[in-house]
């Protein structure tokens, strides 16, 4: 009951983020002076629409955001839209939806990123409370080592991986994984053997690249929450009845986890805008860089289809870690309960 | 000096990295004053030579003087942008926290709000639309995402330095509220405030780099730009790595140096983070909520 209580909670807070994010999708673009449907012309006309197909578009818009009406009425016929699904067409690739691009961009971006936040995780989470509990010269390296990767920003290590693996110099002779791309070109996506084998070839540098980063993050916090768990009570207690250092290590470990759960929470966000920015180091043909095209096309549906997708996918992310917090802390539950 | 060598040498590595990076972005202009950002040396990617020491850019551009004025550049940016997040961050903090009540209610939901979107996706929708990208705008349209977490931290430090007694000293002789806001509750975070000033000092640099990556900045010079366009003509896959590396480098030096300087400053301030055996005994015996770890039922209880 009052673990349904703490979810009720969160969700309201959700979805209170979620129509703010609507607003802002919807109203910061037509902040700019100007009809907004005119500026978007001018603004396709600038990325090569001519003719017919310019009047297309001015007609399908004036119908589809309904100009001659107020802005709420505006915003309401917006929302509308979202909720048939209807993301509105693509100006670079006029009369394709917007809603089909991003459903072949979206498959590759979800590939990379969700085993790459996960894996790095569980693995800096190992590393900074190992360190912790080592001490000694693995601290100091491992602490240091991480703190320098956590401080790389994603694409800087992409691009010096790219130019030191994928790329002829004088290091290696032959380049060892492909430099760019999700799978070779002139091929398309299917379910062979050899595809997948491909794709699985072209995974390896922009999945590297998340993970190594990510996986500094981790490590530097787990480091501090367990050195802090280590002056506790408890541990000084354990250590007297001579516990092994195994058992202790997993007391430590489960309560140093509690706060990186928060941690995680916090940092998908940014780590999902720098995976957005790897993916055009790599030119790996997920939403970053689609984004990527529409920023330089000016393809305001596309890029206003991915801001909210990426909102979404965060508050989604972040729900999700804020019910496994409620599963795995007792103290929430009490804390609603009234307990305390 | 007695008190200066209880800094961890971290502390000295990163002051020294970031001096040296200062250096070069503000006095290097001035030194190397045969090296500019604009001027055309050379042709499409010329190999580092006497002339250009670090090569020319996609358009034969000295990289070297780029690699100067970038850096001031970003620095500039990071300076003002960080500045602008932790004024705003620290005031909105500090009156949500010793104010309390609806007050930190509604700052508070507010800032969890805004912490639950993807700041990228906000700099992206402003960015497109602005056409102007200043040094000034872009500082205050990155600190207008980055304050929200800045002012969490201030608020949970100031409620809890809300209810120590020299807040009730100041406040039964008669001191006003923001007398006691900025005397008495402020102090007692200045080095928890300028810890966070690094930190986002380090995040606006590299959130303006990412930007300019995304293409949202292609006029000026940063380090951020210049990574732009030599991924935009190739440089990577040509081998013209005297046009990416040494942004790269710099951009990660930069960020390693300001986090580098946060978690010694960190270990200075904080002692139950430094590992003596002594301090750890110590730790032991008087256990209380430390002052910088993030508190599992405080965020449980804010949002």
């Amino acid at each position: 009951m009052a673990f349904r209580r703490y979810i009720a909670k969160k969700a309201l807070w959700y979805l209170l983020a979620l129509i703010v994010a609507l607003v802002l999708n919807f109203f910061l673009p037509r902040l700019v002076p100007g009809n907004p449907v005119d500026s978007i012309i001018a603004q396709a006309s600038r990325s090569g629409a001519e003719g017919d197909q310019l009047r297309g578009i001015h007609d399908h818009y004036i119908k589809e955001f309904g100009l001659n009406k107020s802005m709420i009425e505006q915003f309401l016929t917006y929302l509308n839209n979202l909720i048939h699904g209807n993301l509105g067409l693509s100006f670079a690739n006029y009369p394709g939806t917007v809603s089909s691009q991003i459903k072949q961009a979206l498959p590759w971006t979800l590939g990379l990123q969700i085993p790459a936040i996960l894996i790095g995780w569980l693995v800096g989470n190992a590393v900074g409370a190992i360190a912790a509990y080592k001490g000694g010269w693995f601290d100091r390296s491992a602490f240091l080592g991480s703190l320098f990767l956590s401080a790389m920003p994603y694409y800087c290590l992409a691009i010096l991986l790219v130019y030191l693996l994928a790329v002829q110099n004088s290091i290696l002779p032959q380049p060892i994984l492909p430099a760019s791309g999700g799978y070779l070109p002139g091929t398309s996506p299917s379910w062979s053997g050899a595809f997948i084998a491909d794709v699985l070839r072209h995974y390896w540098m922009p999945f590297l690249s998340l993970v190594i980063v990510f996986i500094g993050g981790q490590a530097v916090g787990m480091r501090s929450m367990a050195i802090y768990e280590l002056g506790t009570d408890y541990v000084t207690y354990g250590r007297g009845l001579g516990l092994r250092d195994r058992t202790l290590m997993r007391y430590i470990f489960r309560n140093g986890m509690l706060p990186q759960v928060t941690g995680l929470a916090l940092s998908i966000g940014t780590l999902v805008g720098g995976a957005l920015i790897t993916e055009i180091v790599f030119s790996y043909p997920g939403v970053g860089t689609l984004l990527f095209n529409a920023i330089s096309q000016n393809d305001y549906p596309v890029l206003q289809a991915i801001t909210l997708i990426i909102t979404v996918a965060v508050l989604v992310a972040n729900f999700l870690v804020d019910l496994a917090y409620g599963i795995i802390d007792p103290r929430i539950r009490a804390a609603q309960a009234g307990e305390r | 000096m007695k008190r200066l060598a209880r800094f961890p040498g971290r502390f000295y590595l990163a002051t020294f990295l970031i001096t040296l990076i200062v250096l070069f972005g503000f006095l290097g202009p001035v030194v190397f004053s045969g090296h500019n950002a604009n001027d055309v040396v050379g042709g499409l990617y010329d190999h580092p030579s006497g002339k250009a020491w670090l090569g020319t850019d996609n358009i034969g551009h000295d990289v070297f003087g780029e690699l100067m004025y970038g850096t001031r550049a970003s620095l500039e940016i990071g300076l003002l942008a960080g500045l602008l997040s932790t004024v705003v961050g620290t005031i909105i903090g500090v009156v949500a926290g010793y104010v309390g009540g609806m007050v930190d209610e509604m700052l508070m939901g507010l800032t969890n709000v805004l912490l639950t979107i993807p700041p990228i996706v906000i700099l992206i929708l402003i960015l497109v639309s602005l056409n102007t990208s200043g040094t000034l705008v872009l500082a205050i349209v990155l600190a207008s995402t980055a304050w929200t977490w800045t002012a969490r931290a201030v608020r949970a430090q100031a409620s809890s330095i809300r209810v120590r007694e020299h807040i009730d000293v100041a406040r039964l002789s008669g001191a006003n509220t923001f007398g006691i806001m900025s005397l008495d509750v402020l102090p007692y975070m200045l080095s928890y405030i300028f810890m966070a000033f690094v930190l986002q000092v380090a995040g606006a640099i590299l959130a303006e780099a990412g930007l300019a990556l995304l293409g949202l900045r292609a006029n000026g010079v940063s380090l951020g730009i210049m990574l732009h366009w030599s991924l935009a003509f190739e440089a990577l896959r040509t081998g013209a790595w005297w046009a990416f590396v040494p942004p790269t480098v710099l951009l990660t030096l930069i960020a390693f140096g300001l986090l580098l300087l946060q978690s010694s400053l960190d270990e200075v301030f904080n002692p139950r983070l430094r590992r003596s055996r002594k301090v750890r005994r110590l730790a032991a015996a008087t256990l209380s909520a430390p002052a910088v770890a993030p508190d599992p039922e405080e965020v449980a209880v804010r949002s």
